[in-house]
């Protein structure tokens, strides 16, 4: 695996795997009585966010807490970078502080990646999303939910996606969860559709290793999970969409159009959902969404991804067995 | 001022000659070895000798859109130090873009810039004038006024941003008229590039960055070339950086339409995947676009559809450079990269022998920018603005050894071929074996 995680095109099928793996060991760490690891004491970490991103700040800080680190946030707002402090000057001053790990969340694509490679800084950069680009334990937490869900918790070990039909569908282009979906699925071996109104596609797509189509109702019946992303209503006022309803009607998914998926399929969403509008609350509270799930799962995904990065080669869990000893 | 032998130059790249330096004029030219003092009342004796062997001559060359940021941002440029850049990069005139602070839209301020060009003394500063008041596109600059003053604006431009109200370009397009002067576009639709931050495709749909699409330049062109056509005025285009922008002008000028076209070194050479590295020092306005892009505008600066090469040299301090891509500046500087990107880009390919880029980078924007004093053959009488290329030279380029105040360039570590050993602005030498005097 590379030093940092900035994309989801960086990870081989084996790391992403071997992240998936680690990740249902760490799992098993939340059913337990106290839910800690002693893995990253001594190490420091710092919630670099530059967004307001509530929960994804506290799923890192949950996983961070778990594996014993110590556990610095900052957040942009009322802090030096509102008087003009520049990324570098920020991260350079953290880093004095004897920072190892930064975990970025920031509005401008590009951001974690400038950080990992201009020699600002020496720490390990983990991007926790940066504009319209890429949020990778994002990625890496929807495919373990559906290996989960799909081929099973013990079953799926060492397994990828492989023959997996994965339907994306919304705003694609503002997306940095379809991007980072697209290439992480693709390495995984899932046959990946994205499903939007052409306003939404970028263009320059069609190098993306994925279907793209403009209808719905066409992809929902060849689809082993669909992914509904969050449409955000200022769209509707840039002429991405004539109306709510118009993009409901023709792009929300509703009970009827979740009949028509195959029974196995589950229906997920990046949150935060906005209800009426991407999804009915009939979906979102049916027992085939797996909305709940994925937030636990993100827990998972962000100490397996930051034990691997951090923990170096001993064993994430000891072995009940050994403990027992 | 003394006189100056250059020996054994290759003019235009052609057959070697001396070239007798002799006050600010060329005194002389023959074939190596030849000139024929007898008669002539010339005489090389007490000039000093300048070994050209193997060079190329030039006249020196004119850059039609140069930023050189003073009054108002001193900190990344000022007329001195870029003018210092500019003979170091083998130029004798730069016409200096109007969005300084104060814009260039009185009088006042296109004489000042021009007067500190003189005092200065490394090249000729010609102001280009901006078409609207602060460049807001909304109300004519006293355009008539800054061509009259000492400065003598004859270019006008809102570069940086587009005249993109029709009335108000064609307004400009009419007005200049009674002066002779000509109105330089900055091709860009502002609603199709709001957030756009570079060229819209493949690249851009990668890395999640604005995208903005070569349309909205296009778009532009094609109605400021209808405009110039309907009010029979002569229209400039600044930095093309699409195949599409050279097909619609090609085909003006297949019908008559008085348009003439620039493109940047940099949009020669350099594609939008470099992009990927997320590093500042490759945004850009207009942004880097494709392969295909690049080829086509080689292709017409090659056949003159586009008519000159114009460095659009941007200069900008350290630090809104050294930040993530969305915070950046736009703009890289060129000056003293722009002969070697052109002989790299053009000549080395066989696009284009030395007279032709002597057409693009003196000749051809002397014309447009109406400055008879440059770009002039280089013969007997003619005034002594020459550049002298070591063409044989490769070498990484090191942004430390620039003359500008500013480091912003794509090709730092990059390996360029060609050297400007010597410029002579009105026969006094600016630069000397590759130092600024």
């Amino acid at each position: 695996m590379q030093r940092h995680l900035i994309s989801a095109a960086d990870l081989t099928r084996d790391d992403a795997v071997l992240i998936l793996d680690t990740a249902e060991e760490m799992a098993r760490v939340a059913d337990r009585p106290i839910k800690k690891l002693p893995t990253l004491r001594g190490r420091t970490i710092v919630n670099l966010f530059f967004e307001d991103s509530t929960r994804t700040r506290i799923s890192f800080e949950a996983a961070e807490k778990r594996l014993s680190a110590d556990v610095i946030n900052f957040s942009a707002k009322g802090s030096s970078v509102s008087k003009g402090e520049s990324l570098k000057d920020t991260a350079q001053t953290l880093e004095a502080m004897g920072v190892d790990a930064v975990v970025i969340r920031h509005g401008a694509s590009g951001a974690p990646y400038r950080l990992a490679n201009s020699g600002w800084i020496d720490a390990v950069v983990v991007n926790a999303g940066d504009g319209t680009h890429q949020h990778p334990t994002q990625a890496l937490l929807d495919a373990f939910t559906m290996r989960r869900r799909l081929i099973g918790p013990d079953a799926g070990l060492g397994q990828d996606l492989e023959g997996k039909r994965i339907t994306l569908v919304g705003d694609v282009l503002h997306s940095r969860v379809a991007r980072s979906n697209v290439d992480l699925l693709h390495t995984l071996g899932a046959e990946v559709t994205l499903v939007a109104p052409p306003t939404l596609v970028p263009v320059g797509i069609e190098t993306w290793p994925c279907e793209v189509s403009y209808d719905l109702d066409s992809t929902l019946p060849k689809s082993d999970a669909v992914m509904m992303l969050r449409v955000q209503r200022e769209r509707m006022n840039a002429a991405f969409f004539p109306t709510e309803r118009e993009y409901s009607r023709r792009y929300g998914l509703d009970g009827d159009r979740m009949a028509r998926m195959p029974e196995h399929a589950i229906v997920m969403h990046p949150g935060p959902m906005v209800r009426g509008m991407e999804i009915t609350a009939e979906v979102a509270d049916s027992d085939r969404c797996t909305v709940v799930e994925q937030v636990a799962n993100g827990v998972s995904i962000r100490m397996a991804v930051l034990y691997l990065l951090l923990g170096g080669n001993e064993p994430a869990v000891t072995h009940p067995r050994t403990e027992e000893k | 001022m003394s006189k100056i032998l250059i020996r054994g130059a290759k003019v235009l790249g052609g057959e070697p000659q001396d070239v007798l330096i002799d006050g600010g004029t060329i005194a002389a030219t023959a074939r190596q070895g030849e000139i024929d003092w007898s008669g002539s009342g010339l005489s090389a004796e007490g000039a000093e000798v300048v070994e050209a062997e193997g060079k190329v001559l030039l006249p020196g060359l004119v850059d039609l859109h140069t930023h050189l940021r003073e009054p108002g941002r001193e900190d990344s440029e000022t007329v001195l130090t870029g003018t210092r850049a500019a003979a170091s990069g083998g130029y004798t005139t730069v016409f200096a873009m109007a969005n300084t602070f104060p814009v260039a839209d009185t009088a006042g301020v296109v004489e000042q810039v021009w007067r500190l060009g003189k005092e200065h003394g490394y090249c000729d500063v010609q102001p280009i004038g901006a078409v609207t008041v602060g460049l807001d596109g909304r109300k004519l600059a006293e355009l008539g006024a800054m061509h009259e003053s000492a400065a003598g604006v004859t270019v006008f431009s809102d570069d940086g941003k587009c005249v993109h109200d029709a009335v108000i370009m064609r307004r400009a397009l009419e007005y200049v008229k009674a002066f002779g002067g000509v109105v330089a576009q900055h091709a860009q639709e502002p609603r199709l590039t709001e957030g756009a931050e570079m060229n819209e495709g493949i690249v851009s749909a990668e890395l999640g960055l604005g995208g903005w699409p070569a349309v909205a330049e296009e778009s532009i062109i094609a109605r400021d070339v209808l405009l110039a056509d309907h009010v029979g005025s002569r229209v400039h285009i600044c930095h093309l950086s699409t195949a599409g922008s050279v097909e619609i002008v090609r085909w003006a000028k297949s019908r008559g339409i008085q348009v003439t076209a620039e493109v940047t070194p940099h949009h020669l050479l350099l594609t939008d995947e470099l992009v990927r590295t997320y590093n500042p020092v490759y945004k850009v306005n207009p942004p880097l676009r494709t392969e295909r892009d690049v080829m086509a505008l080689r292709e017409a600066l090659a056949d003159g559809t586009i008519d000159i090469v114009a460095t659009d040299h941007a200069p900008h301090p350290h630090e809104d450079k050294d930040c993530e891509w969305a915070a950046a500046a736009m703009g890289m500087v060129g000056l003293e990269t722009a002969l070697s990107v052109v002989q790299e880009t053009m000549v080395d390919t066989g696009l284009l022998d030395w007279a032709g880029v002597a057409d693009r980078m003196s000749v051809k924007p002397a014309q447009i920018g109406q400055t008879s004093v440059q770009g002039r053959p280089v013969s007997a009488g003619e005034p002594a603005n020459l550049t002298l290329v070591d063409t044989a030279y490769r070498g990484l380029v090191e942004p430390a050894g620039f003359a500008s105040r500013s480091r912003n360039t794509p090709y730092e570590g990059r390996e360029l071929p060609g050297r400007v050993t010597h410029t002579w602005l009105r026969g006094k030498a600016t630069l000397v074996d590759g130092k600024l005097t």
